[in-house]
């Protein structure tokens, strides 16, 4: 009893001096519920700790494909009110530290799901020294701006050539009008010159009485 | 005051008070015509109201003392700027010509001031064209969600943003990196950027379009183009003043500072900026009132357009200033957000423990118990004042601080159409008249022949000055387009300003101009217009020309330049201009106010080389010569 109780004490113990505050297989994790849910936000307590411990475990776990990790082997220290705190990864066969890039590289994994299982994001739940993933911009084949342009200039450039076509019908049925008024005054001036045959000028004597 | 210069043979030259009767009761003349009055007062509405209303007059209010700036813009604008509109609308509908016929007819030796205003409009649209170019650029980039100026683009490795947008900001790069792709200086020309090549087009067919049979197109478009921006105001205003910190920006703008009324250059600006919001010096206005009736009441039509034009000013002031008011509450909230941020972070404070009300007294206690983490920390000061007087003027104002304040309102799209399509009818207007002021001189000087019709004169200048405006699309576009406006819009204008008002009173005769009013509206000017047009006005417009050309050439010239590797970025740094600068300066500004004196030395060589070849051409003054036979 006695030395189970001092195993368990001196595990602790060993487990407590591998977790150290800026150690360098190690991550700080920062939450920032009231943030992200306002007034839903949960109270962070040894639960939610839990919680935190099983995911990435669960996320070592995937990483390493074979190797089973267990929450014992999720080691958690310097827990503030600010809700930060530090923890380092232990291989589960022998408990040496797990290096900060395969940590890394096993939380990029399992971002997503670590982030939901807080109902959280990448900005409220923050590993410190793991950037986020960022989204690539959706870019469409076509820029919507060009489509914009052709309608634009398809409307104007029509609107164009009807003002030009009117303005040109329009001249030109002027031109005819004026046309059709020369041509009537020639008819009238050709009346006008053949003038009226007035009966008493005529050299015809026949007509008048004979002196 | 009796002064009045010879003028011999004015009476030959302009119709007498009969023959406009007659032509009015006939409708004699090719001259074309209003449909109403309504076509008439909205086309000089739109003339007048510009994007000087929206992004100038807020930051001169602002800047100069707020509500108190009301009291010299007033005093000027019913000294200087009414009557000067009066006297141009009353020259027009009198003389019944457009800018270069009504000054050759008061006296040929004055046909360049018309040829000044000719080169001033052309100058001014080739720029302000380009402007409308970069809001049709935006306005075809507001048709999608999110905006194009809300994110960064990531770099070429994808691992993060690119470093100029991430330095900056996402509307500064959309707007230095996106649209212009601006280059470190004016020399470095760069090469012509084809998206803004395209928006050009754009902008100058559409244009032409609507000025395609002068003011048939132009009268039907502006029952769109002279209103809608006043619906948007009112749309931007209700938005505005619902949104939280609006009543912050509206209260700095027109609270009064009074002791910068003693400023002279208050009173500087307040007059500059009257005599530029009138649009007046352009010739545009000239030909506009020449379409009218000879008995169009001129007189009230001058006094409704300015009080239109004052008041279109402060109220697009109070709109701009409460979406400013937005922008600048939403920046310090991030901005005590991000320090707050910092702060819990550091010393693992719980979440909500600091908040706006403590934030300064336990940044206090933390200064004095840990004061070099503090330091370390480097957190940013948050100023509100300094965020409601960011950039709130000309082209900053629109593509970046208003951009900045569309992106986080909801429906942000939306809201960029509206602003941009506002924008787009307050300078399509403004260009109506500047073409006018081109078009219609280029057909009095006879230059081309006359029998071509209006479409291809209007045509002519739209090709040209889209071929000239070319410039505005090189990588340095925007620094030439800085040039143009400090130089070609501002001396020659307060010149042609100034000429004019003394070719009219003392060259044509202040008398003659009062009976020609009598004879017009009814009643002879009253003495407030007596005043004004023959001491008031004149001396205020000497007094701002020499002031102004003082400053300008007193001062350093320098332009501001977006450079990433200079020490100040993301704010841009002033440079020098390059010596070769002060040619085109010279251009700009010389060119047009030396046509005044040019012109008439010769017409002078011209009148003395005709005298010697004894070529008088008098009119055949016999009754048979008068009679005209009827064609019916």
């Amino acid at each position: 009893m006695l030395e189970k109780v001092s195993f368990l004490l001196l595990s602790f113990t060993l487990a407590e001096q591998l977790c150290k505050p800026g150690d360098p297989d190690g991550y700080k994790v920062r939450l920032s519920i009231k943030t992200a849910l306002g007034e839903n936000a949960y109270v962070w307590n040894d639960n939610e700790m839990f919680l935190f411990r099983a995911t990435l475990a669960f996320a070592m776990t995937k990483q390493f494909d074979g190797q089973q990790f267990e929450v014992s082997d999720i080691i958690v220290c310097n827990q503030t009110a600010r809700v930060s705190f530090w923890f380092v990864v232990t291989y589960p066969h022998n408990k040496t530290l797990v290096d900060k890039q395969v940590v890394e590289r096993a939380v990029r994994k399992s971002r997503n799901r670590i982030n939901s299982a807080f109902l959280l994001s990448d900005t409220t739940l923050e590993f410190i020294g793991i950037p986020p993933t960022l989204a690539t911009p959706v870019n469409p084949s076509t820029p919507t701006w060009l489509i914009v342009f052709g309608v634009v200039m398809g409307a104007v450039c029509a609107g164009i050539i009807v003002v030009l076509v009117v303005s040109l019908v329009q001249r030109k049925r002027k031109k005819n009008e004026t046309n059709e008024d020369t041509q009537v005054k020639t008819v009238e001036n050709g009346a006008a010159r053949d003038g009226v045959y007035y009966m008493s000028f005529s050299e015809d004597e026949s007509s008048v009485t004979q002196m | 005051m009796k002064l009045k210069l010879p003028n011999p043979g004015l009476d030959d030259r302009i119709p007498s008070h009969l023959e406009l009767e007659q032509m009015e009761k006939n409708e004699a003349g090719d001259r074309p015509k209003w449909d109403n009055k309504a076509q008439y007062l909205l086309t000089c509405v739109g003339f007048c109201v510009g994007l000087g209303n929206v992004w100038r007059f807020p930051y001169l209010c602002q800047s100069h003392g707020g509500g108190a700036f009301m009291i010299p813009f007033l005093i000027l604008l019913v000294l200087e700027g009414i009557p000067l509109l009066h006297l141009e609308f009353a020259a027009g509908q009198r003389l019944r010509k457009g800018s270069v016929g009504v000054w050759r007819s008061i006296n040929p030796y004055l046909t360049g001031i018309g040829i000044a205003s000719m080169f001033v409009s052309l100058l001014v649209g080739m720029y302000y064209n380009t402007i409308m170019a970069w809001i049709m650029w935006y306005l075809f980039n507001s048709f999608q969600d999110p905006l194009p100026w809300s994110h960064c683009p990531l770099n070429t490795n994808k691992t993060g943003l690119v470093e100029e947008c991430a330095r900056s900001s996402t509307v500064d790069y959309f707007w230095y990196r996106e649209t212009l792709n601006t280059s470190t200086a004016i020399d470095e020309s760069g090469g012509l950027q084809w998206w803004i090549v395209l928006a050009l087009l754009a902008a100058w067919t559409l244009l032409y379009v609507c000025c395609i049979r002068g003011i048939e197109t132009t009268g039907k478009a502006v029952y769109i183009t002279s209103t809608l921006p006043y619906l948007v105001l009112t749309i931007f205003l209700i938005r505005g003043l619902t949104l939280k910190g609006s009543v912050e920006g509206i209260k700095f703008l027109f609270t009064p500072k009074v002791n910068e009324l003693m400023n002279p250059a208050t009173w500087l600006d307040a007059g500059a900026q009257v005599f530029y919001s009138f649009s007046l010096a352009f010739g545009g206005l000239i030909s506009f009132s020449s379409y009218n009736s000879i008995h169009n009441n001129c007189e009230q039509d001058a006094v409704l357009i300015s009080i239109i034009n004052g008041c279109t000013s402060v109220y697009s002031a109070t709109v701009i200033y409460s979406i400013i008011g937005f922008r600048a509450t939403q920046n310090y909230d991030d901005c005590m957000g991000d320090n707050i941020l910092k702060l819990m972070n550091t010393f693992n404070y719980p979440e909500n423990s600091i908040t706006d009300i403590n934030y300064s007294e336990v940044l206090n206690h933390l200064n004095q118990t840990k004061p070099d983490i503090i330091q370390g920390l480097q957190l940013q000061p948050c100023d509100m004042e300094f965020f409601l007087s960011q950039g709130v003027e000309g082209t900053g104002l629109a593509f970046i601080v208003f951009t900045e304040a569309i992106i986080r309102m909801p429906i942000s799209p939306l809201w960029a159409v509206l602003f941009f399509i506002m924008l787009f009818c307050l300078g399509l207007s403004t260009m109506f008249g500047n073409i006018e002021g081109v078009v219609v001189p280029l057909q009095d000087l006879k230059v081309l022949p006359h029998t071509w019709p209006k479409e291809i004169f209007c045509g002519l200048t739209c090709l040209i000055s889209f071929a000239f405006g070319l410039i505005f699309a090189l990588r340095s576009g925007n620094y030439w387009l800085a040039l143009f406006d400090n130089f070609a819009g501002s001396i020659p204008l307060l010149v042609i300003g100034f000429c004019e008002m003394i070719s009219i009173i003392y060259i044509y005769g202040v008398d003659r101009f009062n009976k020609d009013i009598e004879f017009m509206i009814g009643h002879k000017p009253n003495i407030f217009w007596q005043v004004t047009w023959r001491v008031v006005s004149p001396l205020i417009m000497i007094f701002i020309l020499v002031f102004y050309f003082v400053t300008q050439v007193s001062k350093s010239l320098t332009y501001l330049v977006w450079d990433q590797d200079s020490a100040s970025f993301p704010a841009l740094e002033p440079r020098p201009y390059p010596s070769w600068i002060y040619v085109i300066i010279f251009i700009l500004a010389g060119v047009p106010t030396l046509a005044i004196p040019v012109a008439a030395l010769f017409k002078f060589i011209q009148k003395k080389c005709c005298k010697q070849k004894d070529c008088k051409n008098e009119p055949l003054d016999t009754i048979s010569a008068k009679i005209q036979m009827s064609d019916k």
